[in-house]
């Protein structure tokens, strides 16, 4: 099992997907029934195949990359397929595994219009494989291939079974991260470039580990401080940090519920990831130089993405800008240098990814029930479907950070390790943040407690006052249960995923002084 | 027991689980397993107690006088991950996990005074690591937390069989039990905590549960807006608590353990491991903050009164004995920390000790403008706290735990009185509806009168005096030289007014004749479910008192068995508590206080008497004085601070703040990413239109009207007619020849 | 015998016929001029041929063998051209060369 694993674990992982939808293709449109059944039987067996991974994992060197696979594959460039997994990818990659078969569960009855469950699915089925993808790829060209191989099912799922504004949407959400790509390219070929051994030996090659190693030795800090921006515009934009945030809410709240689910949950953790798997450890004197300004974009994010959602009127696009409030704790974790803040930012990415997955569920429920996003047209939640209100109560409350829920393991460690930040970089300055970050938890309750008195307390509104809604069905449960759980499960005991990423994330700082 | 308590929060969790899953189908709606679930928790809490104070009386031995160094270690010890510094002393029981810490006692200043030291008992296991550090989790039992323990459970108990009645047929009762439940697993969950960060979590579950039974009947939009105040209110607070706890982690050397950060606080400066005056100053006005805002300290009390909104037994539980002393437990618990920080010993006046004694004037003053009893009693409370506050303040530690004791039984006696009151005419108002109630409800009358008089500290016989008076006469004989005079005198002041509203209250309430709905309904006194927990918490209002019997009363002296018990049980005694060396000592009985407490109690009621029975006194000043008015309008208005809170700072931040930072958003940030667009899509067609197609396009063009105007030009020469043709021929002949000829020579 | 005199009168005969065939309106008499520049031509190729009648590697009879042929073909080409030219009458009633410009671009 393990020389199994050892052998093609990971490559199975990121293509059963596609061998799945490529099963789906064959498969006339008509066949709905059997096109789900195909879907999330492949989802599931990626599952199995992620728990697998996760069972023979060895948690004792989690720094050390695992079920390595390194094959040649575009010599003349030096670049490789090779893949594996570590501390710091494996909590997302089991995060990817695990939404995306409750994506589909949760589709079974309840695809948007127009009704088409093929390709639905079949989207989803490529996402996952790009997801999967970038999360194990250990070199920078592959890594850019399965970033890239996001954005086009993203775009065509808002662009197709989006909102009213589905085209804008789609096309701000392509143009606007591809822009950040095309930038980052430009990063990756000057690090190929410019990457030297010891020895003043060009290294030229695009794999991670090896880059990582290096750490930009022999780079002027000029260049370090222009490739580290590239780098910090292919994955800022995707994050979104502000001010490159803009194409989230659009993108969010014309999306589909499951898009807007995948896109929450996995999505935005491609940028984060990068940061923490990519451009920290491959340009540690960028990252000191960038710190500040990554760390300030961050609390300004923090704050700015909580006066934004005070302000909005819809329910989906309130939740859109709490991601980048959210986003912003996790990126200042990351900004502080320190193991304790990059392991607080990747428990955020997971505990993010759930929570506000959970949010989109539900606020994708709440329009299938009432056709209506409208906040002021809401109301009485509670009384009309109880269950479903309670989970919106639930996740509110894991929304905001309160201790004993995953939330908190994101937030308080950012603001912990903002407090001495790591790689000397300026703690005056850190602090200053540290504190506006706590104030922005003030912001955090404030806005979704308003959400929740007004959507799940009082009564309902005139419009919807005698009518029937129709609480939660078993695919719901069946779909969100499980997070639920590792919601709880996660606040209760954080050494679940501290454990697993420590390691990883120490050895990811080792360039940088005194972390 | 004493380690194994790690199992009383869970039961009332395990319950909370339990009574969501099956509560409503069992008879009572799930009460019966939140009663169950308390009592098993109050037996517990009593058999820690009990071990607690055998383990004083037995203190296992402790034969070392390496307490400093050992504390020194252990306190680095905590730093890293392999600590393994387990003293050779079984002081500490059966510590699991890495890093055992030892609070030794051994006391090198024991000459002389009789002091015993008992060691706490803690218990760890590792929660997780992060870099190089190990951050546990586990549990602390000393007399502060065993007491805490046998408090919330005993409240809580209380206030489950009060329910039964009093909420019996609501509309969500299973929640409401279940809630209540949640609420005393995280109550005593926070009270056994080893570390701040668990501290951390406590109080906030314990603010999520206050949250959820504030806004029990949320569909009434006023009770779901108290909810939400209390809850942002409680998280304006916590930006303090979060950085003061950030603070004291990196201060005593990346480690939340309590026993180790104030056992570094109580260290002379300068020596090592101690930690720097600034530090603990710093960490103890962010977490002052903190205590503002869950113990109702002015200026973050304005969400207590409002509070009131949920049902009774939840405010008798939660927002009078239990939940509102969080804060006051979190500096008891800390005290290393704040006396050193803010110099309690040797100071005159500090942060501590103002907030407490503005907020016990504020609040007082503020319970004179309330019709609604309940909001009396909330006032009530918050000058209470600030009573234990400013008892923190001044250094008077046990006076100020004390005092949370006594407050507790009898504040609960006092809003279950009230509750029961209600229960029939479903009002609160004093004024409107009530009147006349000492007839018809003689146990609740009863009741209600003992516990006003233990609120008011009536001399000797109520617990309200030992306790308060120990913190008059803490203010005036601790500190610096000359002690806290103004907290003497504030405090003095507040009892009065004290005096003067708990009065004015009862006249409202059981004199005259019933007004408004009392009258309507048939009023009879309640049954036993209400009445027993009042009697219960009425008697304990006498006698709870004399647990800390000063050594002497008006020179009488007191036999050592009986004198200064809760001191000798409660008050810690090993390194992490300020000791004679930090400048800490206790106050003793001082005669002309009492006296003057009790001349103030005459003051209070007096005049209260005087102007509502006799009619005495500047009625209707406020008619007649515009400054009278003015400072009444101030007071109705609670100082204008919810009006600041709510209207100016809530309602600019998500109103216009809120829409332009939205404006800002969709029309500067979006405005240059859809202009961005806008301008590549004009880009785009200007290069299409006029580049490509006007000047690429021309060209190619422009090669096609050459070609077809030279032809129109060339096509002229063909004219069909065979004579020309045969004319160009000889024309050309005769050229390419001369040609020839002219070559070829 | 003088060769130029052949030769002037070889150069008279083509210029008449070069001027005839360009300048002549009737299709016949442009005909005509043709039939004299070829034989025009015939007198050159005679002449010289009897000029180099004894030089050595000379072909002795080439220029009158030549002119036979030219005779022979200019015969056929009369034939051919003025059956063209009755075509041309029979469909414009006239033989003006300068009506048939049909192909003309």
């Amino acid at each position: 099992m393990k020389d199994l694993l050892n052998g093609w674990g990971i490559t199975a992982a990121v293509f059963l997907p596609m061998v799945g939808a490529l099963v789906m293709l064959a498969i006339p449109k008509s066949e709905e029934t059997l096109h789900k059944v195909v879907a999330l039987v492949t989802s599931l067996a990626v599952f199995a195949v992620g728990v697998a991974l996760l069972w023979d994992f060895d948690y004792d060197h989690t720094a050390v990359l695992q079920y390595a696979q390194d094959k040649s594959w575009i010599e003349l460039i030096n670049a490789r397929y090779l893949v594996g997994i570590d501390g710091i990818s494996l909590p997302l990659i089991a995060l990817t595994m695990l939404v995306v078969p409750l994506v589909i569960v949760y589709s079974w009855d309840h695809f948007p219009e127009p009704h088409n469950p093929k390709a639905f699915l079949l989207l989803i089925l490529v996402l996952e494989t790009g997801m999967i993808g970038t999360f194990v790829a250990q070199d920078l060209l592959l890594f850019f291939v399965f970033f890239e191989l996001v954005l086009l099912p993203m775009y065509f799922m808002i662009g197709v079974w989006g909102g009213e504004q589905r085209k804008y949407a789609s096309l701000k959400f392509f143009l606007y991260t591809a822009f950040g790509s095309a930038l980052m390219i430009v990063s990756i070929l000057a690090v190929y470039f410019l990457a030297e051994d010891k020895a003043g030996n060009a290294l030229h090659t695009f794999a991670i580990p090896e880059l990582a190693q290096w750490g930009g030795y022999g780079l002027a800090k000029s260049t370090a401080l222009l490739i580290f921006a590239g780098f910090f515009m292919g994955f800022g934009i995707k994050v979104p940090m502000f001010p490159f945030h803009t194409w989230l809410p659009d993108a969010h709240t014309q999306a589909p519920t499951q898009g807007s689910v995948i896109l929450a949950a996995v999505l935005l953790k491609l940028g984060t990831y990068g940061f923490v798997r990519i451009a920290v450890p491959i340009l540690p004197v960028g990252a000191q130089s960038w710190a500040p300004v990554i760390g300030l974009l961050a609390v300004i994010g923090i704050i700015y993405g909580a006066l934004g959602c005070l302000a909005q009127t819809d329910m989906k696009r309130l939740i859109a800008f709490s991601s980048v409030a959210h986003m912003g704790y996790v990126m200042l974790g990351i900004a502080t240098l320190t193991p304790f803040g990059t392991n607080a930012a990747i428990f955020g990415m997971v505990a993010h990814g759930l929570i506000t997955g959970m949010l989109f569920f539900i606020a994708g429920s709440v329009k299938d029930r009432f056709h209506t996003l409208e906040i002021k047209r809401l109301g009485g939640l509670l009384l009309q479907a109880p269950r479903m209100g309670w989970l919106l109560g639930f996740s509110v409350m894991a929304s905001l950070g309160l201790p004993g829920l995953a939330g908190f393991w994101g937030e308080f460690p950012a603001i912990l390790s903002a407090w001495e930040p790591g790689a000397d970089l300026n703690q005056n300055l850190f602090r200053a943040f540290a504190v506006v970050a706590a104030l922005g938890t003030v912001f955090a309750a404030g806005y979704l407690l308003w959400l929740l008195q007004r959507v799940a307390f009082g009564t309902p509104t005139e419009e919807f006052e005698g009518e029937h809604i129709h609480d939660m069905h078993l695919t719901d449960y069946i779909a969100w249960v499980p997070m639920v759980v590792l919601i709880v499960v996660l606040g209760i005991f954080p050494g679940l995923i501290f454990k697993v990423t420590n390691q990883a994330v120490v050895h990811s700082l080792m360039h940088l002084p005194g972390s | 027991m004493l380690t194994h308590v790690w199992i009383i929060p869970l039961i009332p969790a395990l319950s909370f689980v339990a009574i969501l899953a099956v509560g409503k189908r069992l008879p009572k709606k799930g009460a019966e397993i939140g009663i169950a679930s308390v009592a098993i928790c109050l037996v517990l809490a009593l058999t820690t107690g009990i071990g607690w104070i055998n383990r004083v009386n037995h203190p296992p031995e402790s034969a070392h006088a390496e307490a400093t160094t050992e504390a020194i270690e252990t306190h680095e010890a905590d730093a890293t991950a392999e600590a393994d510094h387990t003293p050779a002393d079984a002081e500490t029981e059966a510590t699991t996990g890495e890093g055992d810490h030892a609070a030794t006692s051994a006391d090198e200043h024991a000459e002389g005074e009789e002091e015993h030291h008992v060691t706490p008992v803690e218990r760890t296991v590792t929660w997780f690591q992060t870099g190089d550090t190990t951050i546990k989790a586990g549990t602390l039992i000393d007399g502060l937390s065993a007491l805490m323990l046998v408090v919330v459970t005993f409240i809580s108990l209380l206030v489950h069989v009060f329910s039964t009645d009093y909420v019996g047929g609501d509309r969500r009762e299973t929640h409401y039990f279940a809630f209540l439940s949640l609420f005393t697993a995280a109550m005593l969950f926070y009270v056994i905590s080893s570390n701040t960060l668990q501290m951390v979590v406590g109080w906030e579950l314990v603010g999520l549960c206050s949250f959820a039974l504030i806004g029990h009947w949320w569909e009434e939009k006023p009770n779901s807006d108290a909810a939400l105040k209390a809850f942002l209110t409680n998280r304006v607070g916590d930006i303090g608590l979060l950085i003061g706890v950030t603070i004291l982690y990196f201060a005593a050397g990346r480690t939340f353990d309590v026993l180790s950060l104030n056992t570094a606080a109580n260290l002379p400066q300068g020596s090592p491991g101690s930690i720097s005056h600034g530090l603990l100053l710093a960490g103890s006005l962010c977490l002052i903050t903190a205590v503002m805002s869950k113990s109702g300290q002015f200026v973050l009390h304005t969400w207590l009164p409002d509070a009131m909104a949920g049902p009774t037994p939840v405010s008798a539980l939660i927002h009078a004995a239990t939940m509102v002393v969080a804060g006051i437990y979190l500096v008891a618990r800390n005290y290393g920390v704040f006396f050193n920080g803010l110099s309690i010993g040797t100071a005159n006046v500090n942060a501590l000790a103002v907030v407490g004694c503005v907020t016990l004037l504020f609040g007082a003053a503020l319970a004179f403008v309330q019709t609604d009893i309940k909001k009396v009693l909330a006032y009530s409370t918050v000058s209470q706290l600030g009573y234990m506050v400013a008892a923190l303040g001044v250094g008077a530690w046990t006076a100020a735990i004390f005092h949370l004791f006594t407050h507790a039984v009898f504040k609960a006696c006092l809003f279950l009185g009230s509750g029961s009151l209600a229960h029939h005419i479903h009002s609160f108002d004093m004024k409107k509806d009530m009147g006349g109630m000492r007839k018809r409800m003689p146990i609740t009358h009863a009741t209600f009168v003992i516990a006003t008089l233990a609120l008011m500290g009536f001399p000797l016989i109520t617990a309200g005096f030992w306790s308060k008076d120990e913190i008059l006469a803490g203010a005036h004989m601790l500190g610096g030289d000359g002690g806290y005079k103004f907290a003497v005198v504030m405090g003095l002041l507040g009892a009065v007014c004290t005096c003067a509203y708990m009065t004015r209250a009862y006249y409202y309430v059981f004199m005259g004749e019933p007004r408004g709905k009392s009258a309507e309904h048939e009023l009879h006194e309640n049954g036993p479910r209400i009445t027993v927990p009042l009697m219960i918490l009425a008697f304990g209002s006498i006698v709870v008192g004399w647990a800390n019997l000063p050594e002497k009363v008006f020179g009488i002296g007191v036999p050592d068995s009986l004198s200064l018990r809760f001191e000798h049980f409660i008050e810690p005694t090993g390194l992490y508590f300020p000791s004679a060396d930090n400048n800490f000592s206790h106050p003793e009985f001082v005669p002309w206080i009492a006296l003057v407490s009790a001349l103030a109690i005459v003051i209070g009621v007096g005049s209260a008497y005087l102007w509502y029975w006799k009619g005495k006194g500047p009625h209707g000043i406020t008619e007649r004085s515009k400054v009278a008015r003015g400072g009444y309008q101030v007071l109705e208005n609670k100082y204008y601070l919810d009006w600041l809170y709510t209207d100016v700072i809530t309602g600019f931040v998500k109103g216009p703040f809120a829409k332009a930072t939205n404006w800002f958003n969709q029309n500067v940030l979006d405005g240059v990413v859809n202009s961005v667009g806008e301008g590549a899509r004009k880009a785009g067609g200007f290069v299409y239109h006029r580049i490509d197609q006007g000047v690429v396009d021309n060209v190619v063009k422009g090669s096609g009207l050459a070609a077809e105007g030279s032809g129109s030009v060339l096509r002229k020469s063909q004219n069909g007619k065979v004579q020309w043709y045969a004319a160009y021929l000889f024309l050309g002949a005769t050229i390419l020849a001369a040609i020839f000829v002219v070559v070829a020579s | 015998m003088f060769l130029n005199q052949f030769l002037l009168l070889a150069a008279a005969l083509f210029c008449i016929g070069v001027y005839g065939v360009i300048a002549r309106k009737n299709g016949v008499m442009v005909l005509m001029s043709i039939e004299l520049i070829l034989n025009a031509v015939n007198i050159n190729l005679v002449a010289f041929s009897t000029m180099w009648f004894h030089a050595e590697g000379a072909n002795p009879l080439a220029g009158q063998v030549f002119a036979l042929f030219v005779i022979a073909v200019a015969a056929a080409e009369v034939g051919v051209g003025l059956a063209i030219v009755l075509a041309i009458f029979r469909n414009y009633k006239t033989v003006d060369l300068d009506q048939v410009d049909l192909m003309k671009g």
